[in-house]
């Protein structure tokens, strides 16, 4: 009887982790962090190249994923030797703005730089920061600022 | 603008020996305003007809614009009109004081003006009804165009004799019209006097611009244009219209602001990601590194006696201020509470710096002693930032935006004035959605 409770209660919980769990995947699925995973605002370089990286609140490290696009870009650009592209950094609307310009200069700095690591010449990679002027998402909630946090590469010929 | 000049007369010199009982004390918020009824000017019947002008209504304008003026400042309680006892002419002459004072004015302004051979003569007098004394008086001439500019000078005469402080009705604001969806934003340059009248657009918005600031000594402007798709921070003569980029950078500068004497522009400049402070002096064309630092570095703000740097930095991981001498030495972080701060601003008296401070995701707008000391958070949003000194350093301006929807409606963005008290929150009219004000110096000093 009291072994039967027991399992009783333990299933009980195990079961309910299990359900949160569930829930808090199901919340979190775009996000990483405050690091934006999804491909709602995303377009392609070519085929299998996403033209932009999302940065976390305030940072402009790279995070595992965005190498992992930085170097499809940098592979897509070895092929195309003649294409020059210009890196547009951005933040979003939660930060002064002169700050913003600065933030989002480094962003686009550190996608050039990891693409540069990768072969591509700097020769090829202009910059330019729209700070938090240019949201792809106009919307006032964590998802659209995370989605404005970004670095997009743009083919410019 | 029409450059023009007062000829400035005072007359009834005994006016400065006189003890004067009422005086407004503006370092305090929650006083009672003064009440404070202001005559129409009276029109004289020898003025002449002046272009399309109602000369006939002028008095009464001037003097509306000038109770508006009070009004605005919260520390004055305009009378209505229906309420006054004497005609204007006969008021200006000599009140009958005890009649005044049983409408419970304390102060009165009276004056005249006379349109005459393309000339706009003024004159008007401060009464202090409660010792029966004329404490100011003051004639000049212009021309009659300038109407609502005497207005204003009239407004800072008398606010400079109740409080003892400089006014600051006779300037200009400075800002970014915005129109158009979120996303797409269209941005131009715009100017309008400080009461939101006379409003002026000074570029088209074919580009981005931002961050426009005042030279403090006279009416040229440094701000920001992506012109080209190049970010360069550009000199703007409001006057001409002639415009230049300053220096010759291989990347972005931003976050521009004159110095003190107007004869250098500080800015931040961006190389390999990095953002640096630099200065160029307008003259003679060189360059000044300010700062060399692996972190951002922006938002540089001189003190008034241009000894002095206020800045941003990250240089401790997140937004903080810092204040350094203007040849780089010596920098310290002066703002040590909890959350982050931008945008410092340093007041023309000196004493205190201007900020925006972010806390658990709300905006406020503060102001503390220049070692950072006595933090006083005056006014807190969803979003507000970039504060600029009124020129007496007594009123803050910034800008506010609203929490937008999913498709970003709702949007909008407005000007705000605030009393460094924390009293007298007000919101601008201006003609369009604005963001980044800056305000002139006095336009007639």
């Amino acid at each position: 009887m009291t072994f039967n409770t027991n399992l009783k209660n333990i299933l009980l919980v195990v079961f309910t982790t299990l359900i949160l769990s569930a829930c808090s995947t199901a919340k979190k699925s775009n996000l990483d962090g405050d690091v934006y995973t999804g491909k709602e605002t995303v377009k392609y370089l070519a085929s299998g190249v996403p033209d932009r990286v999302f940065f976390a609140t305030n940072k402009s490290s790279l995070t595992t994923a965005s190498r992992a696009t930085l170097r499809k870009q940098a592979k897509f650009l070895r092929k195309n030797k003649k294409l020059n592209v210009t890196i547009e950094g951005h933040a979003d609307e939660r930060g002064t703005r002169e700050y913003n310009l600065a933030l989002g200069e480094r962003r686009a700095n550190a996608a050039k730089d990891y693409l540069m690591t990768y072969g591509i010449s700097g020769k090829r990679i202009s910059v330019i920061s729209y700070g938090k002027e240019k949201p792809v998402n106009p919307a006032s909630t964590p998802l659209a600022w995370s989605q404005n946090r970004r670095s997009v590469t743009v083919k410019v010929n | 603008m029409k450059r023009i000049s007062f000829f400035l007369i005072i007359f009834f010199l005994y006016t400065k020996s006189t003890y004067a009982l009422i005086e407004i004390d503006i370092t305090r918020g929650n006083l009672d305003p003064l009440p404070i009824a202001v005559s129409p000017l009276h029109v004289d019947v020898k003025s002449e007809t002046h272009k399309d002008m109602n000369i006939k209504e002028l008095g009464s304008e001037i003097s509306k614009i000038i109770e508006k003026n009070f009004k605005n400042t919260g520390l004055f309680n305009p009378l209505k009109k229906e309420a006054f006892v004497q005609k204007p002419d006969i008021a200006h002459l000599k009140p009958r004081f005890e009649d005044w004072r049983l409408i419970k004015a304390q102060a009165l302004v009276t004056g005249k003006l006379l349109v005459k051979d393309e000339k706009l003569k003024v004159e008007f007098r401060l009464w202090d009804l409660t010792a029966a004394k004329e404490m100011t008086a003051l004639a000049f001439t212009t021309t009659p165009s300038n109407w609502r500019r005497v207005a204003h000078i009239i407004s800072d005469k008398i606010y400079e004799r109740l409080t003892g402080e400089e006014g600051y009705f006779d300037t200009r604001i400075i800002y970014v019209s915005e129109s158009g969806p979120k996303n797409e934003r269209i941005k131009k340059l715009a100017i309008m006097d400080q009461d939101g009248a006379s409003t002026k657009y000074l570029t088209l918005g074919n580009e981005l611009v931002l961050t426009p600031r005042f030279n403090p000594t006279n009416q040229m402007v440094t701000y920001l244009s992506y012109f080209r798709n190049m970010p360069r921070v550009y000199l703007l003569d409001i006057e001409t219209g002639m415009q230049e980029v300053v220096g010759n950078f291989p990347g972005m500068t931003f976050a521009p602001r004159f110095s003190p004497d107007g004869k250098k522009i500080i800015m931040s400049f961006a190389e390999d990601g990095n953002s640096d402070i630099y200065t160029m002096d307008l003259e003679t064309r060189v360059v000044e590194r300010i700062t060399n630092h692996s972190s951002i570095d922006t938002s540089p703000s001189f003190s008034p006696d241009g000894k002095f740097i206020c800045f941003n930095s990250d240089r401790s991981g997140l937004q903080q201020i810092y204040v350094m001498r203007s040849d780089g030495s010596d920098v310290k972080r002066i703002t040590f509470g909890k959350g982050i701060y931008g945008t410092p601003v340093w007041s023309p008296r000196g004493d205190l710096i201007a900020f925006t401070k972010v806390r658990k995701g709300r905006f406020y707008i503060g102001v503390m002693r220049t070692d950072g000391s006595g933090e006083r958070l005056l006014t807190e949003n969803f979003y507000q930032e970039a504060p600029s000194w009124s020129p007496n350093g007594r009123v803050l301006v910034f800008y506010r935006e609203t929490k937008s929807g999913s498709k970003g409606e709702g949007f909008s963005a407005s000007l705000w004035s605030i009393d460094i008290t924390g009293y007298n929150e007000r919101k601008l009219t201006t003609k369009t959605d604005a963001s980044d004000p800056s305000w002139s110096s006095l336009l007639s000093k």
